[in-house]
């Protein structure tokens, strides 16, 4: 804030000063200058600080969430799956993942200006983030992109092989990520509502992007791949809650880097995304809890925890529309619904989606697009203009009703091309190596079957 | 020689080897082990999903003692252990028919 005053008063020194000497003006612009250059150094600061902790949230963030709720047998395989994405998708990323989304393409995917990073340097990119190098923006997205498909290997954890998770996870990312981030994100994509879009759809951080994708792929994965062996008569007990909590509170806290980074500055907008971000893991938490207690008597560690990612989850889309009791609000709902999702739902229709991708993610995901078409506020984000230069009406409760299906059509476009392409990416997988482990490397374990190692070696 | 093995309620392992120090009983070997005898497991629920485990984590104590100590290191491990409710476990005791000390060879009692 006390930058803009700074701005407003240089504003005013350099209207007063427009007809003043030559010497006065050097040093006015020069001025200008270093108030630009201190503004990019706060923005660039905040940036590369929010790329890290988005980072933090797949390895070790969801490595840990993940691995305690496997069998102890899987618990480096489950953790290499996080941290085989920060490396294979980074490279992808650098070659030409970023310009496929960002890039001047078609409505639907990017072009090639960028590939191998070309033209992606210190110099800001002015239609995405104007105040940051083009590298800070661009590594920033990476992460989203890691993330993404280490969130699907969660439904069919503890059964499929490595080398087909890797080749599985790098098409999917070519045929849903990519697509859907640069429609909703990348310069004249479908869904963009600012740079050029049909359908103005309000994704701030994700929620369509990197939830309703990888939630609704990761339902088809594990319907495709199949159940477990011996799921569910088995005994399938998370082998260490304890990480599972220490992964659910790095995602907590990464997540502020998640959704306030999604300003792209540090600016208000940064900490309004990052309050409506904590109000709603609040709130999940404490509903998930509450479901729980009302169902079973009990609120549970792993309730807990699990209430606070579907809140995280479902407030990523809204994250820098809303106001912070409609966080709330989205975070009462997104904890009570992945109860649901995760007892009833799962049980009735007898799926295995092992460590409830599909529940908390893809439905989170879902209705936290809907929600942010009911709460979006031009009171919180006013940077969508109308012809009058005056903010734009956002969502309903701005007197704006069809944005609910704006939001709707976004989540259509993001199921729709995650089922399409989960399904073509595994179809291609199998047709070069089998999916599944087999039979008796799965009863070992992926640790020895799969990388010739244990986690747990307390002798010696 | 007799050799005692105990099993008992994990909180109560400390308990029992004070006691069994107290009355000059050294040797002593513990283990952690699972089983159930007519109290059964219990259920735990993880992400609505109900679990029975069968086996319960317990302590095995177990130590050898001359003949002349069997009741006398029993009935102290039974008074150091018991709570009186359902799993405070078993001691079963059974003959040794010797004992060597591998570092000098002894044989017997005098091995102990």
């Amino acid at each position: 804030m006390s930058n803009r005053v700074f701005v407003g008063l240089l504003l005013f020194a350099s209207s007063a000063l427009a007809q003043a000497p030559q010497g006065d003006r050097a040093e006015l612009r020069a001025l200008q200058a270093a108030v630009t250059a201190s503004q990019s150094a706060g923005d660039n600061a905040w940036m590369l600080t929010s790329s890290a902790l988005v980072l933090m949230m797949t390895g070790p963030g969801l490595a840990l969430f993940y691995c305690g709720l496997v069998r102890k047998r899987n618990v480096l395989g489950t953790m290499m799956q996080s941290f085989a994405m920060m490396a294979v998708i980074t490279l992808i990323w650098g070659v030409c993942g970023y310009s496929l989304v960002f890039s001047q393409g078609n409505p639907f995917i990017g072009g090639l200006d960028y590939l191998f990073l070309n033209g992606v340097g210190a110099d800001p990119n002015p239609l995405y983030a104007p105040t940051i190098p083009h590298q800070t923006f661009m590594i920033y997205q990476l992460m989203f992109a890691i993330i993404t498909p280490a969130l699907i290997t969660g439904a069919f954890a503890e059964r499929v092989h490595f080398k087909a998770m890797v080749m599985f996870s790098v098409l999917w990312t070519f045929f849903v990520y990519f697509p859907t981030a640069h429609m909703i994100w990348g310069t004249g994509g479908f869904l963009n509502a600012y740079l050029g879009g049909r359908i103005p759809v309000f994704d701030f951080a994700g929620g369509t992007v990197v939830h309703i994708t990888s939630g609704f792929s990761a339902l088809v994965a594990a319907l495709y791949i199949g159940k477990r062996a011996g799921y569910p008569h088995e005994k399938f007990v998370p082998h260490n809650l304890v990480l599972s909590f220490i992964g659910a509170c790095l995602l907590w806290v990464g997540w502020f880097g998640f959704n306030a980074g999604s300003a792209l500055a540090a600016s208000s907008l940064a900490t309004s995304a990052f309050v409506a971000t904590h109000f709603a893991a609040a709130a999940g938490a404490v509903s998930w809890m509450a479901a729980e207690r009302v169902r079973k008597g009990q609120a549970s560690a792993l309730g807990a925890i699990s209430g606070a990612v579907a809140g995280l989850a479902t407030v990523t889309q809204g994250a820098g529309f809303v106001k912070p009791f409609s966080a709330v609000i989205i975070g009462l709902v997104a904890g009570s619904l992945g109860y649901f999702m995760v007892t009833t739902v799962k049980e009735r229709f007898h799926y295995d989606d092992s460590l409830d991708v599909f529940g908390v993610h893809g439905i989170g995901g879902f209705v936290g697009c809907l929600l942010t078409g009911v709460f979006a506020t031009r009171a919180v984000n006013s940077a969508l203009k109308l012809a009058s230069g005056q903010p734009a009406p956002l969502g309903w409760i701005d007197g704006n009703p069809a944005q609910v299906l704006n939001q709707l059509a976004g989540a259509a476009v993001g199921i729709g091309l995650g089922v399409v392409g989960t399904l073509a990416a595994l179809k291609i997988t199998e047709l070069v190596t089998p999916l599944r482990m087999m039979e008796g490397e799965e009863a070992t374990g992926m640790d020895l079957s799969l990388h010739g190692e244990e986690g747990y070696n307390f002798e010696g | 020689m007799f050799k005692i093995e105990a099993f008992i309620q994990p909180s109560k392992l400390e308990k029992a080897r004070e006691v069994l120090q107290s009355i000059g009983i050294d040797g002593l070997t513990v283990s952690e082990v699972r089983g159930h005898g007519r109290q059964k497991g219990h259920r735990e629920v993880y992400r609505g999903r109900e679990y029975d485990v069968d086996f319960i984590h317990k302590i095995k104590l177990e130590t050898v003692v001359p003949d002349a100590r069997k009741d006398e290191v029993v009935a102290a491990l039974v008074e150091a252990v018991r709570t009186g409710a359902i799993g405070d476990g078993k001691i079963f005791v059974s003959a040794v028919v010797d004992v060597i000390r591998i570092r000098d060879d002894a044989h017997g009692e005098s091995a102990l």
